[in-house]
């Protein structure tokens, strides 16, 4: 299927956030200071359960990052002639959804509706002209009878949805309680009811319970938006519950990838400016206070319109490489302006620890600067860079929304969930009123905020040394 | 502590020049004033003729830094470095690309936005500190837990969707105000009173969680607890000493942003059509006036730099610990 992969810019910068994250881990595991703290946000309740549903999250937006142009015509394909490759690009996570992108209806239609939301002129058979709300084109269209066939086939496929999502879940938790039981050396029972009464180091109980509902919710949604469209239709009768899924990659790019480029900039120069000090401290304090001096949003938006200049005046190949180079841009300069909050952290902290005896031996054993900072200084500032990273994560994903609204967000053909919130702004003026895309948007980006400014507050817990003596 | 203050100020004048060097690049060198002329225009069938015409009129047919043709100082100051950027010092903020008066614009514009700021920062630190103060005074119990998550929860709701429910609930389905518009005097009062209470709500989350945290930090200190081992009771504890020290951070956290009421919010008075800079600053973007953009790129960071100015000078003034120096 996949015939011709195609890496856009922001692709290739999650997979080497990836590679961060993995060498991190392998590094972190090795290490006693970092592996304590990541025990205790793994023993913590509220850490595994948000860690499942941030999970879900991650999973469709790196099966969104694989992007491929898709064969054409199938028939040439068979006949093992050149098969024709669309010039659209499309991702893994399209082709696994795909009916979800391509059944397009006219215009707006109600979550599971049947009808369209506008009448529109009928021809009956007879002849005759009516107006009323047409069927849709996809959306229970397998329905003959919709008035009376709709809510039984709702439910049916409900229960059909649960039932698949809870024997998954339950298939899921019996395996790993096997791994569990194989790993302490207890029999299969033992081990299931310690999970159960909560009695495990780890609280699997809670994270087989976010699982379960995670893997319900998706076999449920999964089942009714086969059949109909589960969030309705947008004005171009677009599915809702894809351009919200869709929009999941957009939001973690955001919140990830920006982290990932002001990281190398705000930990060299803040290490440089405190330990240092002198003419070199006073450069970079100059240059970050230059920075954070302007308004963030106004920097964004001069940035923003020069680029808009930059792309009328150039050719891109297709739509989806232009909406990439404008969210590579604006996650570089949503690095630029946050960056220096972590630099001056860095600063401080360098400026502490380079008083500190062990940095004093080193240096008075002639050890160079560069296996200072590497070697001592560094290591020290880690949990540091680690808290303002997943603290700073929530904050970036809710600035999208409102970049977006003021039209310097992401591009605009691209979806986002602050695209689909400025849609339904006029939406709502409506009458009646259009409420699920704005409800969609608001839901994926509460639970995914949520999860996430839980989560970092574990982890703020667990690593800052200030409260980590007071547990 | 005059000389302190004219120190700071020198010291802020390299700062003002990076930032205005900054935009400067941004806005000319990134980009050329042809290419601006050419997307204010509309992309095709753009004569040269009208490009010329239309940089001539702005004043962007200078050169960038350095005017051969002209004589004596006029090549520095015929230069569009001279004349759009340097002359931002003046807090001459010249003609934007519509030719209306950006000064002007901005003396007007400016009293809608702290209209709205002002009321949004005086009620939202009154409702922060109260409810901050009852969960430390409930701490470790569940009010303390439940009321966090609820902050946490509220935190995660974006504050678009205050806006827009706000708007929907009380104007549309309600009708006890006007969903958008403003009016002079009194009568603004019925067009302010819902962006300043969706302010105050968007900010609750966020805000009482911080103060929270200020409070405990002083809870654990010796000072309080040889208050209660005076015995003194819970609540004389908590307003008395607590909170009397933690005004100290919360004091300085507000006089920061004090300057930065000026420019007002972008996405509230957009919303609510409030002629106010934060909306001025908006439609500037929307119609791409790169002139009003650097002007108030210029003025966010002037207002910025006083802040810091000022939260110094209200260290000194409130905690008798701190000396300038």
């Amino acid at each position: 299927m996949i015939s011709q992969l195609v890496i856009l810019w922001t692709d290739g910068l999650v997979f080497l956030l990836l590679l961060v994250v993995i060498l991190f881990g392998i590094y972190a595991s090795r290490k006693a200071h970092l592996r304590g703290p990541w025990r205790q946000v793994a023993r913590s309740r509220v850490g595994m359960g948000t860690l499942v549903v941030l999970s879900f999250y991650l999973v469709v937006a790196l099966l969104d990052s694989f992007h491929y142009h898709p064969i054409l015509d199938k028939a040439g394909q068979e006949e093992g002639a050149t098969a024709t490759q669309s010039v659209e690009v499309i991702s893994l996570f399209d082709g696994l959804v795909e009916g979800l992108r391509e059944r397009q209806e006219k215009t707006y239609s109600a979550p599971l509706a049947t009808r369209l939301y506008a009448k529109e002129n009928i021809e009956l058979p007879d002849g005759r002209v009516v107006r009323d709300f047409p069927r849709l084109a996809y959306g229970g269209a397998h329905l003959a009878d919709p008035e009376t066939e709709w809510l039984p086939d709702i439910l049916k496929l409900s229960a059909v949805g649960i039932i698949k999502g809870l024997v998954v879940s339950l298939a899921v938790a019996n395996l790993l309680i096997i791994l569990l039981a194989m790993r302490s050396r207890r029999s299969f029972g033992a081990q299931g009811r310690a999970v159960l009464r909560g009695a495990t180091e780890i609280p699997w109980k809670v994270a087989f319970l976010t699982l379960a509902f995670m893997l319900v919710l998706v076999f449920w949604s999964a089942e009714l938006a086969a059949k109909y469209h589960l969030l309705g239709t947008d004005k171009v009768g677009e599915d809702v519950y894809y351009q919200a899924l869709k929009s999941i990659r957009t939001g973690l790019l955001i919140g990830t990838l920006t982290t990932l480029v002001m990281l190398p900039a705000a930990i060299l120069l803040g290490i440089m400016a405190g330990y240092f000090r002198g003419w070199v401290d006073d450069v970079i304090q100059y240059s970050y206070t230059t920075l954070n001096s302007i308004p963030g949003v106004l920097l964004i938006a001069a940035a923003i319109l020069m680029l808009q200049i930059y792309m009328s005046n150039h050719e891109f190949d297709s739509l989806v490489e232009r909406a990439d180079l404008r969210l590579l841009i604006l996650v570089i300069i949503l690095g630029v302006t946050s960056w220096t909050g972590l630099c001056r952290l860095l600063r401080g902290e360098t400026l502490k620890l380079r008083e500190m005896d062990y940095v004093q031996a080193a240096t008075a054993f002639g050890v160079s600067n560069l296996k200072i900072i590497t070697r001592h200084i560094l290591p020290n500032v880690l949990h540091i860079v680690l808290i303002a990273v997943i603290l700073d994560f929530s904050g970036l994903v809710l600035a999208e929304a409102v970049l977006s609204y003021v039209n310097i967000g992401v591009d605009p053909t691209m979806n986002s969930w602050g695209n689909m919130i400025n849609s339904a702004r006029l939406e709502m003026a409506r009458e009646p009123i259009v409420w699920w895309s704005l409800a969609a948007a608001m839901i994926f980006m509460f639970s995914l905020v949520l999860a996430a400014n839980l989560f970092s507050d574990v982890v703020r817990d667990a690593f800052d040394p200030r409260l980590r003596g007071s547990r | 502590m005059t000389a302190y203050i004219l120190r700071r100020i020198i010291y802020a004048m390299p700062i003002l020049l990076g930032v205005n060097i900054l935009t400067f690049v941004l806005f000319f060198v990134v980009n050329s004033p042809d290419d601006m002329a050419r997307m204010n225009l509309g992309m095709k069938r753009v004569t040269p003729a009208a490009v010329e015409n239309w940089k001539h009129e702005r004043g962007y047919d200078l050169p960038l830094l350095f005017n051969e043709s002209a004589t004596g100082t006029g090549r520095i100051t015929e230069t569009i470095f001279f004349q759009k950027s340097l002359k931002l010092f003046r807090f001459d903020f010249g003609s934007s690309d519509s030719g209306r008066d950006i000064g002007y614009d901005i003396s007007q514009r400016m009293w809608p936005s702290l209209a709205i700021a002002v009321p949004v920062l005086l009620v939202g630190l009154l409702l922060n500190i109260t409810f901050a103060l009852l969960i430390a005074f409930f701490r470790a119990t569940y009010i303390d837990f439940w009321g966090v998550v609820l902050c946490v929860i509220l935190m995660s709701i974006s504050g678009l969707f205050y806006i827009i429910g706000g708007q929907y609930l009380v104007s549309k389905l309600l009708h006890l105000v006007p969903i958008s518009g403003y009016d002079t005097g009194l009568g603004s009062v019925k067009f302010l009173i819902l962006p300043v209470i969706i302010g105050v709500i968007g900010g609750i989350g966020a805000g009482t969680r911080w103060y929270r945290t200020l409070f405990l930090e002083e809870i654990n200190k010796d000072y309080v607890r040889t208050a209660r081992a005076k015995g003194l009771s819970e609540t004389v504890v908590l307003f008395r000493h607590v909170l009397k020290n933690a005004m100290i951070p919360i004091l300085t956290g507000v006089v920061v942003v004090l300057p930065l009421l000026f420019m007002g919010s972008l996405i509230t008075e957009s919303f609510f059509g409030i002629p106010g800079l934060g909306s001025y600053t908006i439609d500037a973007i929307n119609s791409q006036d790169f002139a009003i953009v650097r002007s108030m790129v210029f003025l966010g960071s002037v207002l910025y730099i006083l802040g810091l100015l000022l939260t110094d000078i209200s260290y000194t003034l409130v905690d008798p610990r701190v000396r300038l120096s």
